[in-house]
């Protein structure tokens, strides 16, 4: 999950890294209350997950509070990238006579924690990286032995961050490394750390990213889930424990395990080209040894998007058994016909592995309207694909 | 003949008496896995269908010989049981659990690194199978016979998947390497394996989005590999920023993408197929001419 940088600070303040905390609000007059608390001129940052809000207009300064109010005007409701800033984050200014760069983050390939600084920060870091590789350092960091004073040393040196500050930024980078591994986090970001003229080292922006699998051990994860920044599909799925992900198409996908259900997607996007571009709805992984309750839950998400015209459910049943997937499509026809909701959507089913036969039977013994049975993944998301337009068109 | 699993392998299984722990071994029991014990602290003296019990690996290891651990304990205690195996000087771990929070996971790695001693597979694995030799997770014992495919791969239904595509021809070893950030396993380690091994003739090898393993392998294939490699990537059609179930598959900006890993193969000569059937189908073609 990645994280507002409201957010971030808040985690930065909670392990003494030193930052411009500030406060979030959502509308104008709370801005200028924030900044009237504050009693400085204060900066008036847009709160969206992605980089670049400064060219687009989503940081603004303001000298007094009715400033605040009407710079917090003008960022509210600003679409940046794609991302509606619902969120401003109101912090007092700071003077900068330097801006630096300091990040931790997961190293895939070297199985470890990578250390990058560089003391020309401000700018987008791929620029520094590409235009003057020289100027940035990257250390591997041991995941058992972690940021050390000694490590933080090493990478200070090899940043070459001026001897001046060099003992404010080891220790400004030993407690960034204390918010990865206390917070779980993959990724911890400050661009800029500047250098106020005062000679003080503070985060002025933060970017995290917290690793979901740790959300059973972390006390503030369930806070820091946005909300009214996710589908109201996705949420409904959530609830219901299931692995989804909404998509823009009109084929609805389950299938079970992730690198299936990946490859059901591209197979009917394929399929879908020869059918005025159908593309899958949706990513939807019912996990392995999934149950028929499990796989009618799932095929209710999909079936109530109005996006969706037909549905592909592409099983191959290893540990799951193909005679529960086939059960749970009849029963979530049959718990939508009671609901008087009955579905009316195609449903094109593919299973193999695991009691697929007995899969097979019970969804041909159904004789249901709506389910065909396709033998190979190949042929049923061109059928799905097929049926999706035809569906559309009719509409 | 095999990579990692093979007709010696005695396999214990951590966590056999919770009830995944259970129901997988008594199917690898039952595909002819030679299963002689259980790890669950505190259960010493208890079996399992006629499997005994210990309390720590190091017990385990020294009664029955044991040479590959399966773990199957929850997330929240993976971390101290894989590490109970590294201590143990186990040479094989192979590590089921789903959901393990990669702070832990970077942690083993680096222990077992350190050690010297064992080789991680996993963790959010299928596990391997050696077909008709051994099994060591939970792939589906019946859906190939042995052969001379080695087949390596990030997902466990698209393994089981191809395994059914080229069912007739069957498979030397297949190995299910998991789809977290961070794997004790790679693309790398399972080519090179499969290099070494006379009883492989050709290589499957499936990716998907996230990292640059499948880039990596590439480099790695045009350097070393000398036998046929047919690749699949998954997740064309996956967006920007959104982790498509397993927790390592996202694209980030540019990086990860299927494009990408798909070029880097076939720089190398590695053909990849659009679909998992066209993929079994070029494996079909090496495999009827040789």
């Amino acid at each position: 999950m990645d994280l507002y940088e409201y957010q971030a600070k808040e985690l930065f303040l909670k392990h003494d890294v030193p930052t411009t905390p500030g406060e979030v609000c959502t509308t104008p007059e709370a801005a200028e209350a924030i900044a009237t608390r504050i009693g400085k001129p204060v900066v008036v940052k847009a709160q969206v997950k992605v980089g670049g809000r400064g060219k687009a207009g989503g940081v603004k300064l303001a000298e007094d509070p009715t400033e605040a109010k009407a710079r917090a005007t003008d960022i509210l409701g600003l679409d940046i990238k794609g991302h509606t800033v619902h969120r401003v984050l109101v912090a007092q200014a700071s003077d900068i006579a330097e801006e630096y760069y300091v990040s931790f983050m997961l190293d895939r390939a070297n199985r470890c924690f990578l250390a990058m600084a560089s003391v020309e920060g401000g700018v987008e870091i791929e620029e520094v990286a590409a235009n003057n590789p020289d100027a940035l350092a990257m250390i591997r960091v041991d995941a058992l032995e972690g940021c050390t004073e000694a490590k933080a040393r090493e990478i200070v040196a090899a940043a070459k961050f001026d001897a001046k500050i060099a003992d404010q930024v080891v220790n400004v980078l030993m407690k960034l490394w204390t918010v990865l591994v206390k917070e779980d986090a993959t990724l911890v970001e400050v661009n800029p750390l500047v250098l106020t003229p005062e000679g003080q080292i503070l985060a002025l922006d933060g970017k995290v990213t917290i690793d979901d699998n740790a959300a059973y051990r972390l006390e503030s994860y369930e806070g820091m889930v946005d909300r009214e920044g996710t589908d109201p599909i996705e949420l409904r799925a959530k609830e219901f424990d299931l692995n989804y992900v909404k998509l823009t198409g009109d084929v609805g996908i389950i299938g079970n395990g992730a690198g299936l259900v990946m490859s059901t997607l591209d197979v009917v996007a394929y399929a879908g080209e020869e059918f005025g571009g159908m593309k899958p709805a949706n990513f939807l992984d019912i996990g392995g040894g999934a149950s028929a309750t499990v796989m009618a839950n799932g095929l209710d998400i999909v079936l109530n998007d109005p996006e969706v015209q037909a549905v592909f459910v592409n099983v191959f049943g290893g540990i799951t058994s193909c005679d529960a997937v086939a059960n749970g499509v009849i029963q979530a026809l049959e718990l939508l016909e009671k609901q008087g909701t009955p579905a009316t959507k195609p449903i094109v089913c593919r299973i193999d592995g695991n009691n697929a036969i007995e899969g097979r039977r019970i969804l041909t013994d159904a004789n249901h309207p709506l389910i065909e049975i396709v033998d190979t993944m190949d042929d049923a998301a061109r059928r799905v694909a097929e049926l999706a337009a035809a569906r559309k068109a009719g509409k | 003949m095999a990579i990692w699993l093979d007709e010696n392998s005695k396999i214990i299984v951590q966590g056999m008496t919770g009830s995944e722990g259970t129901k997988h071994t008594r199917r690898m029991v039952a595909s002819g896995a030679n299963v002689v014990g259980g790890v669950t602290p505190g259960k010493a003296g208890q079996e399992v269908d006629g499997i005994p019990v210990f309390n720590n690996v190091q017990d385990a290891m020294a009664a029955t010989g044991a040479n590959v651990t399966v773990v199957f304990v929850p997330p929240k205690f993976a971390k101290a049981a894989v590490i109970e195996a590294v201590d143990a000087q186990i040479p094989l771990a192979v590590v089921i659990t789903e959901g393990i929070p990669v702070h832990d996971t970077a942690e083993f790695f680096q222990y077992a690194q350190n050690s010297g001693k064992t080789r991680i597979i996993g963790p959010n694995c299928p596990g391997i199978i050696s077909p008709g030799v051994s099994n060591a997770g939970i792939i589906p014992s019946d859906i190939t016979k042995s052969g001379r495919i080695g087949l390596v791969s990030k997902s466990g239904t698209l393994t089981y998947q191809m395994m059914y595509e080229l069912r007739d021809f069957g498979f030397s070893t297949c190995v299910g390497i998991g789809g977290d950030p961070i794997i004790g396993t790679t693309h790398i380690d399972a080519l090179q394996a499969f290099q070494d091994d006379p009883n492989t003739d050709a290589i499957v090898m499936i990716g998907e989005i996230g990292g640059d393993a499948e880039e990596r392998a590439a480099a790695y294939i045009g350097k070393h590999i000398t036998k046929p490699v047919v690749g699949y990537v998954a997740g064309f059609t996956a967006p920007e920023g959104k982790t498509m179930g397993h927790a390592g598959a996202i694209v980030s900006g540019s990086a990860g993408t299927a494009a990408a890993k798909q070029e880097a193969l076939e720089a190398v000569g590695v053909k990849v197929g659009k679909t998992p059937s066209a993929t079994a189908q070029l494996m079909r073609e090496i495999m009827t001419k040789a």
